[in-house]
């Protein structure tokens, strides 16, 4: 089987475009990753496109209405917040399985404002407030506390990775925000679910990303000094817990993927120079740490409290600014997160570059369960 | 008045007696569910399940302090996993004590009890009637 490589991968801005189409902004970040590849949209041989909100409206398909309709396969796919990443992965599965040499995968969304989850009713009456909160900072806030319980782990060490984040987004221009948090007003922002706070949620933005994926022969052909190798794939739903009925487990749905992701790259936790993880919510980036083996179980708080976890630590987490600052497009987020480590594979960081990478690692979760990690690797 | 309805369909109100819990056993791996099903998804056995009544008595897992939730819902409140005694576990609102996190307390035993879902009603105007947890 080939290797597969990132030849071209771009995300735009994220931020808030009301007036424009799901298609039109996913098309956008589509014409940069070509761009950056090099290429055309007549070069590609099928489109693997993620979107969650317009699932039945095949955004992929009218991406090429707006930049080029070749007739070339195209395969929309949801999958909650795992959504790109999953995109990703069946474009990356394509050259595998030699059926294409070159491919481009899409993630793109529209979103609104407020909360997630927790709105349906149903039959009946509404169960919001009544049966606890669906809402997603509740269900992350009580995956956090689970922790807690476990570890003692605290507010405030849950809030100091809102902090770090917020702080890695000033570095990076393509943020949503780009605002320093001090600890003292994350801890006092607006309590929206305890131990999540305003400043602790993820951000509800518009976005797209795109990667132009290629086989090793096309990689050579086209030149391999920009090249991000794919060292590893994997994908996992989440295998029976006792409390997954009532309370969705991120932890062994997590744990599976990386543990399959380190065997199909051949490497530890301890080769990985850089990390883009999913925290939809402070709570769910501290439980990360050790779901992909980062550090010991039961070590997440140190992790944040000695800076491991910072740019300059051991091993940066989201500098990007993560989705708490840079913003968390749904089905965008799992290849904008991509374009993050293959932007620090290349050199090509700017302030927040982490020195010397070589290998990197995303990571996502889509509640239902999804897992979606890639190990991505520097060629040259 | 109307009797009122069960909130979820494993809220069983009897004829005679106190409404209870129910949930779905595997007797193959033990493995315990809410709702009616089949098969089980821990172990795969199919038609192993029985139907058993569920503890009213649990412990607190983990919990959340819910203080912005949709319009109409009062908050703050507290939202509750609580694991039961002899297997089984459920998610509800935890009542009569403070939103408090320093007076919520990790593992602490708790109690299903039932009431009025809190005056909601729904299209037809029926009641219904909801579980809820406290402290022991």
């Amino acid at each position: 089987m080939s290797d597969v490589y990132v030849m071209g991968v771009d995300m735009i801005k994220f931020g808030r475009f009301p007036d424009r189409s799901v298609p039109n902004i996913g098309a956008e970040a589509a014409l940069m990753a070509l761009d950056d590849a090099g290429l055309g949209i007549q070069d590609m041989q099928a489109l693997y496109c993620g979107n969650l909100g317009q699932a039945s409206g095949m955004v992929g398909q009218r991406i090429l209405q707006e930049i080029g309709q070749t007739g070339m396969p195209v395969v929309n796919v949801a999958n909650a917040c795992a959504t790109g990443a999953t995109a990703f992965r069946e474009a990356w599965m394509s050259i595998k399985a030699g059926m294409y040499d070159v491919v481009l995968a899409v993630g793109v969304e529209q979103m609104g404002k407020g909360l997630l989850g927790g709105a349906g009713t149903g039959d009946g009456i509404p169960k919001e407030g009544l049966l606890g909160s669906g809402t997603m900072p509740c269900v992350f806030a009580e995956a956090g506390m689970e922790h807690a319980k476990e570890y003692g782990t605290t507010f405030e060490q849950f809030a100091k990775i809102s902090v770090k984040n917020h702080h890695h987004s000033t570095m990076n221009p393509k943020a949503m925000y780009q605002i320093e948090t001090p600890l003292d007003d994350v801890m006092n922002a607006e309590m929206i679910s305890y131990p999540n706070t305003k400043l602790m949620c993820s951000v509800n933005v518009d976005g797209s990303a795109a990667a132009v994926l290629v086989s090793e022969k096309k990689a050579r052909e086209l030149g391999m000094a920009r090249a991000v190798k794919v060292r590893a794939s994997a994908m996992a739903s989440d295998p029976y817990t006792d409390r997954d009925l009532v309370m969705p487990d991120v932890n062994a749905c997590t744990r599976l993927a990386a543990k399959d992701a380190y065997e199909q790259a051949g490497i530890g936790p301890e080769d990985v120079n850089l990390v883009e993880l999913h925290d939809c919510f402070a709570t769910a980036e501290m439980l990360h740490y050790e779901n992909l083996g980062l550090c010991k179980d039961g070590e997440a708080g140190k992790m944040i409290d000695e800076g491991h976890v910072e740019l300059g630590g051991k091993v940066p987490v989201n500098v990007s600014g993560g989705l708490l600052s840079k913003g968390h497009p749904l089905g965008a987020t799992g290849i904008a997160n991509i374009y993050e480590i293959c932007t620090h594979l290349r050199g090509e960081a700017g302030k927040r570059q982490v020195e010397g990478a070589k290998i990197g690692m995303t990571h996502v979760i889509g509640l239902g369960t999804a897992c979606g990690i890639h190990i991505l690797e520097k060629t040259s | 008045m109307s009797k009122p309805l069960p909130v979820v369909d494993y809220l069983k109100i009897p004829e005679k007696g106190e409404p209870y819990l129910e949930g779905y056993r595997c007797k193959k791996c033990g493995a315990t569910y809410l709702g009616e099903r089949n098969v089980c998804s821990k172990c795969f056995a199919r038609d192993e399940m029985e139907v058993i009544r569920l503890s009213d008595k649990g412990t607190l897992h983990s919990f959340a302090i819910v203080y912005r939730s949709f319009p109409g819902i009062d908050v703050p409140y507290v939202s509750a996993i609580v694991d039961l005694e002899g297997g089984g576990t459920i998610k509800g609102n935890l009542i009569n004590i403070e939103p408090d996190p320093d007076k919520i307390k990790f593992s602490m035993p708790v109690k299903v009890t039932f009431g009025d879902a809190l005056g909601r009603k729904d299209k037809e105007g029926n009641s219904y009637l909801s579980y809820f947890f406290e402290p022991i």
